[in-house]
């Protein structure tokens, strides 16, 4: 096995006992008035979609059951679909704020806590998608859907923890091409000894 | 590098099966010292890390934040960050390495320590108290940002940074909270960066928001205030809606607070009611309902009643509302006030409350000199549509109230109008006869017309006609009612009058009260039955009282009105009488005759002093039964006395079942209580007949 295998952790995708997502949900599952608790993230998450529906890209800040990731994507999909193009890009669902944007085809929506700010969440999906326009020459909606990981990725050098984490463009892009260059010379190592039995899984 | 395993938090299904052969763990991965691969695992944690691991990771972590490398370094604090908000003990671990941090020059790294702050503050106000000290730093920083900081990888659309910018306003709005002198150090950048920021673009719109809020929160200056607001003013002429959409939110929210600032923008408040997007009109409706006073309800009435007639559906209810609410608190006149509810009425009438109804009842009833005009008005109203239910209900009650002065044709304020009697019957029984009315509203309709039988001259044929045909509707309520207006007309005739005489005034608390208002509502629907025990005993009391001592002449009682459906006569046009609390006066006994006994029981109820309760009860001991039992009082002039109707007018032999009445006595000067009781009642066949003064009253009954 080659040194430095990427990190991986099974346990940690599920939501842990006693900490849930929506703090308020969990409250009322507990049956108690739920009480106002310090904010999980300052993003909940960010959901990627097209005009029909179909989710390209789910980035979760928050740890929630598939269920409930779900049961999330699916209402806020139809509500935003069946906004008029004249409205505001702002909107209070359940408890937060959501700000969605349309690019070409795609619409990028965030979910913000109540009290941060929306306009500069404006500005951060229009980061997002200059970094991904930066990166793919002029991104359409299927660079994302055959290569999502590198969407993935660039939106981990972007943001962290749902907070931004690296405000220089040229920063995020650098970042990007260094990995590419390693993943290369990763794969050239491989491709060059035999690996009997090994499939890649691309 | 991996494109197995990383981003595991988004991908919808990670399954072992793609993994490596040996399970990594992120330990090694954080120690192993190489860049991507730390980066990585950072990510993975703040992202996904449970409780357990961020305890187990943090010291990992916290070494890394001592790295030089920047990349990392930015990613270790953002995953500090995550660490606090999972295990908040960790804030201990974080807060010393904070004011290091401070002083990097690298954008990423100062955006993550300055959230990391924020983060810190906000759990603990020890954090707190300790990060308020490096203020003068941060008003540095951002400072130095906004005037010389101009570096193009960093800035967006002329703004330097604005995300950094954002989040150190942000921590600055923390810090200043309730905090005076770090108020006092960010005045002048706050006012710096309100008047600086290049305002063409989102970025530096967001800036200037947060700045915004900032000051807002902060103990600032008045005319820093007041900036602040003429900014979002500013922001409610942007073209941009998103722009208006958070200038309306905030002036929501700074309405109460400074009022006198967001009054200036009024006009433009008022212009973003015509917005066609649904969130923005609400929000605008909103903000306008908050700013109206007694200066200005005279125009915002105008604009806001041109609103609700052209207003989306699911606004028409608040508007309503809102109006009506405004219109009591600051209405300049009752004849205005009477005017408005009318126009929201015939705007609006179904999206009205419920209290809609009884409030315009009272108030006209209320405003005398406003009958006449009022009658006309709703009169017109009707005439023109009945669909409108709490209009046809304020309607049909007005017109039975006040109907004479509807045929009298002369109002000074309204063009003359010729109405005539047989034009208000018709509309009457069209209103009780369509389909479009509620059951409540041809309530109100077949008691006006009841009403309308004393109000009107000439013979009562046709609305005896419509009452009898309603005897057998299947509506119980109606057929009740129209059954006794039979008998009214059959049988009481000489009393017909005196019941349906002009209601006095309800008294009312304010609009908060709807037991008044139900009270109110059901005094209107039952108001004939309630003057009706207390008119003839009235006149049997001043007998009483002329009487120097034993029985007069008068014999012909009429016998006490049967009581009204419901216990209506609970409903008289006095307060609502609060159950009794347990009485400490004692009872009673005041006449005792071959075995018929009644007793006397006082109660002062403790939230009207002036109030005394007496429930006489009449019981039978002897052999013979007590028949046509009647009881009559008298009180001195000051107090005021009321007689609800007895439970009976039987007392069955041997202890049947007795009979109780209620007094109820008003002293509101504290006079010396006398009481002079009159009895008549048959007995062995025998008619008796007593009068006699109550002595031994307890002093505690009028003290």
């Amino acid at each position: 096995p080659p040194a430095g295998s990427p990190p991986h952790s099974t346990t940690a995708s599920l939501p842990q006992h006693g900490d849930r997502g929506f703090p308020l949900a969990a409250a009322a599952a507990a049956g108690r008035a739920p009480p106002r608790p310090r904010p999980a993230a300052a993003m909940q998450f960010m959901l990627l979609f097209s005009r029909q529906g179909k989710l390209r890209l789910q980035k979760w800040y928050v740890p929630l059951s598939d269920k409930e990731k779900k049961k999330i994507t699916r209402e806020l999909v139809q509500t935003v679909l069946a906004r008029k193009p004249k409205m505001c890009s702002f909107l209070e669902w359940r408890d937060l704020k959501i700000v969605y944007k349309r690019y070409a085809s795609l619409y990028f929506c965030c979910a913000i806590e109540d009290q941060d700010n929306e306009l500069i969440t404006l500005e951060i999906i229009h980061r997002y998608v200059e970094l991904l326009d930066k990166y793919f020459g002029s991104v359409c909606e299927l660079d994302i859907i055959f290569n999502f990981e590198k969407a993935y990725f660039i939106l981990d050098e972007f943001l962290l923890g749902g907070e931004v984490q690296e405000t220089s463009k040229k920063n995020v892009l650098k970042a990007i091409e260094q990995a590419d260059l390693l993943q290369e010379k990763t794969e050239t190592m491989y491709h060059s000894k035999s690996f009997i039995g090994f499939k890649k899984a691309y | 590098m991996g494109t197995q395993c990383t981003g595991t938090g988004s991908w919808p299904n990670c399954s072992t099966s793609t993994c490596w052969a040996t399970p990594p763990t992120l330990d090694s991965d954080l120690s192993q010292g190489i860049q991507p691969v730390q980066g990585l695992a950072l990510c993975t944690l703040s992202t996904m890390g449970s409780a357990e691991m961020c305890r187990d990771l943090a010291p990992e972590v916290e070494k890394l934040l001592l790295q030089p490398s920047p990349y990392v370094r930015k990613k270790a604090i953002l995953t500090a960050v995550h660490m606090i908000r999972k295990v908040p003990e960790l804030s201990s671990v974080f807060l010393p390495p904070c004011v290091h941090l401070l002083h990097e020059r690298h954008h990423g790294i100062l955006l993550g320590t300055i959230t990391l702050i924020t983060e810190l503050c906000e759990r603990s106000p020890a954090a707190l108290r300790h990060f308020r000290k490096v203020v003068p730093q941060l008003v540095q920083i951002l400072r130095t940002l906004v005037t010389t900081g101009y570096s193009t990888e960093h800035s967006i659309s002329g703004v330097s940074d604005p995300f950094l910018q954002v989040q150190i306003l942000r921590l600055l709005r923390i810090l200043g909270r309730n905090h005076e002198e770090s108020s006092e150090t960010m005045n002048d950048l706050l006012a710096q960066v309100a008047t600086n920021t290049d305002t063409s673009r989102n970025a530096g719109n967001a800036v200037l928001f947060e700045t915004v809020l900032t000051i807002m929160d902060i103990r600032s200056a008045a005319g820093l205030r007041v900036l602040a607001v003429n900014i979002l003013g500013r922001f409610l002429l942007n073209s941009d809606r998103n722009i208006r959409y958070v200038a309306l939110t905030s002036l929501l929210r700074l309405v109460q607070s400074d009022h006198s600032a967001v009054q200036r923008h009024r006009p433009t408040v008022v212009d973003c009611l015509q917005e066609t997007d649904a969130s923005l009109s609400r929000r605008a409706l909103e903000l306008s309902l908050a700013l109206v006073n007694s200066s200005n309800v005279r125009a915002m009435m105008q604009e806001l009643q041109a609103f609700l007639e052209s207003c989306p559906p699911d606004l028409r209810a608040d508007c309503a509302s809102g109006i009506l609410l405004a219109a009591e608190r600051f209405a300049p006149t009752k004849r205005w006030h009477i005017d408005t509810i009318l126009h929201v009425l015939t705007t609006a009438g179904t999206h009205v409350r419920d209290d809609a109804v009884a409030n315009l009842t009272q108030l006209i009833g209320g405003a005398q000199e406003l009958h006449a005009y009022s009658v006309r008005r709703l009169y017109n109203a009707l005439a023109e549509d009945i669909s409108q239910q709490p209009l046809v209900q304020v309607a049909a009650w007005c017109i039975g109230e006040y109907g004479d002065l509807l045929l009298e044709g002369n109002c000074e304020e309204i063009e003359p109008l010729q109405v005539d009697k047989e034009e208000v019957l018709a509309l009457l029984e069209k209103v009780l006869q369509s389909h479009m009315s509620l059951p409540a509203t041809r309530g109100y309709a077949l008691t006006a017309l009841m009403k309308l039988s004393t109000r009107l001259q000439g013979d009562n044929n046709r609305i005896r006609q419509v009452v009898s045909i309603y005897r057998s509707c299947l509506d119980v309520e109606l057929q009740q009612r129209a059954v006794e207006y039979d008998t009214l007309f059959r049988k009481y005739e000489h009393m017909r009058a005196a019941i349906l005489e002009k209601m006095p005034l309800v008294e009312r608390d304010g609009p908060q009260a709807d037991e008044e208002a139900k009270e109110s509502k059901a005094a209107a629907q039952l108001s004939e039955a309630a003057p009706a025990p207390t008119e003839p005993q009235a006149s049997q009391l001043l007998d009483l009282l002329d009487l120097l001592d034993g029985a007069s002449g008068d014999a012909q009682h009429p016998p006490p009105l049967h009581p009204s459906p419901g216990g209506a006569l609970v409903y008289l046009l006095d307060l609502p009488c609060a159950p009794p609390p347990p009485a400490p006066i004692p009872d009673l006994k005041v006449f005792e005759r071959e075995g018929v006994q009644l007793n006397l029981s006082f109660i002062r109820p403790p939230e009207n002093p002036a109030l005394l309760l007496i429930t006489a009860t009449a019981t039978n001991s002897s052999e013979g039964d007590v028949t046509d039992f009647i009881c009559q009082a008298a009180v001195p002039k000051s107090l005021q006395l009321q007689l609800q109707a007895p439970s009976g007018n039987t007392v069955p032999a041997r202890g049947g079942l007795p009979i109780t009445q209620l007094f109820r006595i008003l002293n509101p000067n504290k006079a010396p209580l006398r009481l002079k009781l009159r009895l008549t009642y048959n007995h062995f066949h025998q008619s008796v007949q007593e009068i006699f003064e109550v002595n031994n009253l307890p002093v505690e009954s009028w003290q």
